[in-house]
């Protein structure tokens, strides 16, 4: 099972996080800290896997963002490697070409679309088809674009 | 500011954002936050009602600027709100809101849940999953505890939808996880089986990720599963790339149901059934086959899946251990990848090849690659590969290679990275104790260890190399001569000197007959280090030198000259100076007899389990998340039992023949290893107390995680006051009645929590315990004394067999329902030379126990005092002291009850008062104590007050033996 789940930037920005075990805030703060610290100064083609107290931590850089998870000690690495790819797919098909910025100002889609994809740490639909499909219908219940600027801006 | 091209962008949400990120400054950035915060205030507080927009608007403010990392103190009500509306887009925004800012507020949980609940009844299938992944998000156990019962109906009811049920299992996987008790087995859980056949491969991904865990917990009610988990394996492995369609990944047919598949399977026994058993090692065969063929694409997503399913199948096949054909060829393939470009498949073949390495199958074929890890260890430029390299040289270590081994982590060493040195440290001596055929080899390698990775080394190694030549004569003379040699070295490593001392203070006369090491030019050498040493190596040194003048009665006047010298008699350093006027005046005063007495060789240590390995195995520890267990120093709190500990009380109980105890320092400068070991032989004195109670504070928070109590299982339902699994208490018709020190063992317990319940020629039973509000679990360890085996060891929950020497553990769960006067009893049987020994003691469980300190002013402590007043609420005594009035000793005693320890509350500064609550499973009962001691006559007056009078009878009774 996926513990957590972390997206920062290069500078060490956190653009998204996901528990799936409850923390207090202080631990996830302490958790975010490690992880950026880990990952961040290692060196282009290392290995993608890292011990971590007693957790498996498997991330990627996808452009300026580097995608981290980490999982209980019998979790299949390589496979988690994929979910990391497989969410960053999804991503990419909902924004059409998706970039650091699209995360930061559609935070909450972001989220919206890991729900889709994981649960409790868990992988719920491994369609590309299904998660997209179903993100297309929810975005179906929302509004247009013309209504969308005709919202105040405040 | 990019444009929102899809679904509904809040545009204020958007330029709020957009301003956020134009901030130069943190400064400007909380600025610009508070100024937005107060904005939505006073919006949630106007007198306009908000419209669904605006109230999911800032909520998502809010939310945004939780996530930036600052703390959101409101908004909660109106994402409440949010969650009943009936648009999809704010009902979701409630849901994120509430899945990320959980607020343990009941009140709103009881809201909350009644969104959920009328969102599962919508039959909606969108806003189902909505709040199906809200529970699954929260988790807690409210959320439990109102939908444990309705998830799974949903689950496996005839109409649900596949989105719904995917949702459904995993959140119903969620809860099991959290509460396990509140997800009751039952009709549904047969036809959860069978979601393994369901079409939609969506559901049976879902689904499996909740088998595997119930059968984890259940194997037998689901032993089913194994033929459909093959069954659908099979299936998948043989259908060519395009039959799953969607659900192929990169031309690689379900990798993540496959894998899950092979989980599951690896929660069972190889299946029983032949032809079952004929189709799973062909689908592991195919795997294996598949590795061997071309890769159908060039991108690393295709072999990542593939080898996702291969390493999964390796891992069931070590799991099984029982196909010596199949065992071989993961090994082979393994060994492929050791050497492959890709550094992740280099990495996992390592990580895999360490359990390989313990099947006996396969532990020769691992053995082969020796070289290529080795050369791995030297070359990889990944520091994490590099550290899996040798954990495999650790794992594949044995008699026929240690040396080549140990060699080469030793070089390696020299240049390893900072991050993995102790552990490599700890590795390398673990490896050098167990495979050491001469100790000559042993001592050179620690010593070694030390010189090259001094600061790595833990006081564990060098106490154990201590430990190891004291307990071996043929090393002694070696010892000395070796480190009488390390020590010329100009600049050697503290460590060295600590090792060096207490070693030339046990066996330097082994090598002084030499005239390059006669004593003087030994105790010269010693003397070289001692200004650049730390108190502690000063104050062994010191030692060192007292049992030099046991030992070489020439060298007395020298040393005696030193002691006598103002940096050591003046010496400003307390401890230092305490031992240099002891020292000094035994060595004139006391005759020869007396000093050869006092002075003697250290007795030989007990064998027990190697204090590194102890150490080891903490490292790695139980430290899963919840993380804050993993906090370091909490740690520390849960003492260990472990050589290292008993030294620390060993020594400091030979010491205090030689000088008077004092209650925070030990003699030999060990202080800090028996403070973290608690559970040393007691021997009565006052120092060992000291140190065990040297842990009540830290444990207390160490014991404050979610996951201690997470973990607690259930607790067994008895008739007693107190739920207590102990063994032996069924049959308790034919235990022994209990022993009759047994009291006087509870009562050493009333004010700590670790330590050594019992002891005899036989058996030795450490007790650790943590208690947290009315529940408790306790660590029992049973160490074997006698050096042959402890067969059919009747508890069921401890290993059957206790080795010579060793021990094992055994945990218990505490729940406290009501207040109670009785300890629960202990039953240990077991055959030693042919007699069964019975032995019944008293758990030292006592109601103090589950006391949670309360602080409060002089006011209210008073005030509550007097409203106790009826005469049964009271209880006193007036008892003579019987172990001397120290205020610190005092203070650790009433700190260790449990309850708080109240300062400036009592006009007399001389008393004591405390305050706590009892917490019990069925009422909390607030307890007020007052503590008077009278100097004079050695008396002293206890008081206590509590709501119930069985309490404060009970707490008056326990506290009168402890001053």
């Amino acid at each position: 099972m996926m513990r957590f789940l972390l997206l920062f930037s290069r500078q060490g920005k956190l653009r998204l996080q996901k528990w799936f075990t409850p923390l207090a805030e202080r631990d996830k703060k302490k958790i975010i800290r490690d992880m950026t610290m880990m990952v961040l100064p290692r060196a282009p083609r290392s290995c993608n896997f890292l011990h971590w107290r007693d957790l498996k931590i498997v991330y990627k850089r996808y452009a300026s963002l580097y995608f981290c998870c980490g999982l209980d000690d019998k979790d299949n690495e390589l496979l988690a490697l994929e979910v990391l790819h497989r969410y960053v797919e999804l991503l990419d098909k909902y924004f059409g070409n998706v970039c650091e910025l699209d995360i930061i100002f559609n935070f909450e889609k972001a989220y919206f679309i890991l729900d889709e994809f994981l649960m409790g740490g868990e992988v719920q639909e491994t369609s590309k088809l299904l998660v997209a499909k179903s993100m297309e219908e929810s975005d179906m219940l929302q509004e247009t674009m013309e209504e969308y600027m005709n919202k105040p801006a405040f | 500011m990019p444009a929102v091209s899809k679904g509904d962008g809040m545009r204020g949400l958007a330029v709020f954002i957009s301003d956020i990120r134009n901030c130069k400054s943190k400064e400007a950035e909380i600025k610009r936050i508070n100024k937005e915060l107060a904005n939505i205030r006073s919006k949630f507080k106007g007198d306009k009602a908000l419209d669904g927009y605006s109230k999911k608007k800032y909520v998502c403010k809010l939310l945004f600027i939780f996530l930036l990392g600052h703390d959101i103190d409101f908004g909660h009500m109106e994402a409440v709100n949010l969650l009943s509306s009936n648009k999809y887009t704010e009902k979701q925004i409630g849901y994120l809101f509430i899945s990320v800012l959980v607020n343990s507020n009941s009140e709103l949980i009881r809201l909350i849940n009644n969104a959920i609940k009328n969102d599962l009844a919508s039959r909606n299938p969108t806003f189902m999953c909505l709040a199906l992944h809200c529970i699954a998000n929260v988790g807690s156990r409210e959320m439990a505890e109102a939908f444990a019962g309705e998830i799974p109906r949903i689950l496996v009811a005839g109409d649900t939808m596949d989105s719904v049920k995917q949702s459904a299992a995993l959140c119903l996987l969620r809860l099991y996880k959290t509460s396990p008790d509140l997800v009751v087995m039952g009709e549904w859980t047969s036809r959860v089986v069978h979601l393994l056949n369901d079409q939609h491969m969506g559901v049976v991904t879902a689904a499996i990720s909740l088998i595997t865990c119930l059968s984890q917990k259940n194997p037998d009610e689901f032993k089913t599963c194994v033929s459909l988990a093959v069954s659908r394996l099979s299936r998948i492995v043989s259908s060519a790339s395009t039959d799953l369609q969607d659900y192929t990944y990169y031309f690689v047919p379900a990798p993540w149901l496959s894998c899950k598949l092979l989980r599951l399977l690896q929660c069972y026994p190889p299946p029983e059934d032949g032809a079952v058993k004929g189709r799973l090692v062909e689908c592991l065969e195919t795997i294996l086959n598949k590795a061997q063929e071309p890769p159908k694409s060039k991108k690393v997503q295709h072999s990542n899946a593939k080898n996702a399913i291969l390493f999964e199948a390796i891992s069931l096949i070590i799991h099984y251990d029982s196909e010596p054909n199949l065992l071989v060829r993961a090994c082979n393939q393994l060994g492929q990848f050791l050497q492959h470009r890709e550094t992740n498949l280099r990495y996992l073949a390592l990580e895999s090849m360490c359990t390989l390495a313990s099947s006996e199958f396969s532990h020769e074929a691992v053995k082969t690659h020796i070289e290529t890890v080795i050369n791995a260890l030297k070359t990889e430029r990944d520091v994490s590969v590099r550290q899996r390299a040798a954990d495999l040289l650790y794992a594949m270590c044995d008699r026929s290679n240690a040396k080549q081994i140990v060699a080469e982590m030793l070089s390696y060493l020299e240049t390893a990275d900072y991050s993995i040195r102790e552990e490599m440290v700890l590795k390398v001596a673990i490896l050098a104790e167990k495979y050491a055929v001469d100790y000559s080899w042993y001592v050179d390698t620690i010593l070694n260890l030390i010189r090259i990775a001094g600061d790595y080394v833990s006081e564990e190694v060098w106490y154990r190399v201590i430990q190891i030549v004291i307990n071996r004569d043929d090393v002694q003379g070696y010892a000395a001569k070796t480190v009488f040699e390390a020590l010329q070295a100009p600049a050697c490593h503290e460590n060295m000197v600590k090792v060096g001392g207490y070693i030339l203070g046990e066996f330097g006369n082994l090598i002084a007959g030499d005239p390059r090491s006669s004593p003087l030019v030994q105790f010269n050498l010693l003397h070289s280090k001692f200004h650049l040493c730390s108190v502690p190596t000063r104050a062994l040194l010191l030692s060192a030198y007292i049992k030099f003048i046991n030992l070489f009665p020439e060298t007395k006047p020298t040393i005696q000259e030193v002691l006598r010298s103002d940096s050591q008699i003046r010496n400003s350093d307390v401890e230092l100076q305490q031992r240099a006027v002891e020292y000094l005046k035994l060595s004139s005063i006391a005759s020869t007899d007396v000093l050869a007495t006092v002075l003697e060789e250290m007795p030989p240590f007990p064998e027990r389990e190697s204090s590194i390995l102890a150490k080891l195995k903490k490292k790695k520890g139980p430290g899963a998340l919840p993380v804050s267990e993993l906090e370091e120093g909490k740690r520390e709190g849960g003492g260990e039992l472990n050589g290292g500990a008993d030294r620390g009380n060993d020594m400091s109980a030979a010491a205090s023949n030689a000088s008077t105890p004092s209650p925070s320092t030990d003699l030999l400068g060990l202080r800090s290893a028996a403070a973290i070991g608690s559970a040393g032989p007691s021997t009565g004195s006052l120092l060992v107390d000291v140190f065990s109670e040297a842990g009540p504070t830290a444990l207390s928070s160490g014991v404050n995680d979610e996951g201690f109590l997470r973990d607690l299982e259930p607790p067994t339902e008895s008739s007693d006051s107190l739920l207590i699994e102990a063994p032996g208490e069924s049959d308790s018709e034919d235990s022994a009645p209990p022993l009759p020190e047994s009291d006087e063992l509870l009562n050493k317990f009333v004010c700590k929590n670790n330590g050594v319940l019992f002891e005899n020629q036989l058996l030795q039973i450490g007790i650790k315990s943590e208690y947290r509000q009315n529940l408790g679990r306790m660590y029992l360890f049973y160490g074997n004394k006698t050096s042959v085996q402890f067969l059919n060891v009747q508890t069921k929950p401890v290993e059957p067999l206790v080795e010579g020497g060793a021990q094992v553990q055994q945990v218990i769960n505490i729940e406290c329902l009501t207040d109670f006067s009785e300890a629960p009893l202990l039953n240990i049987k077991f055959r030693y030379g042919g007699a069964l020994q019975n032995i019944t003691l008293k758990l030292p469980v006592t109601i103090n126990k589950f006391f949670q300190p309360t602080e409060m002013a002089s006011q209210d402590f008073f005030q509550r005092w007097k409203q106790l007043n009826l005469p049964q609420q009271e209880a006193q005594k007036i008892f003579k002291a019987s172990h001397g009035m120290d205020i610190e000793l005092l203070k650790t005693k009433l700190l260790g009850l449990g309850c708080a320890l109240l300062e400036n509350v009592d006009p007399n500064p001389e008393n004591f008062v405390c305050a706590g609550v009892i917490q019990t499973k069925a009422q909390q009962v607030g307890c007020l104590l007052r503590l008077e001691p009278n100097a004079q006559a050695q008396m002293y007056r206890l008081t206590l007050r509590s709501s119930k009078d069985t309490v404060s009878k009970r707490l008056c009774e326990l506290l009168a033996e402890q001053f």
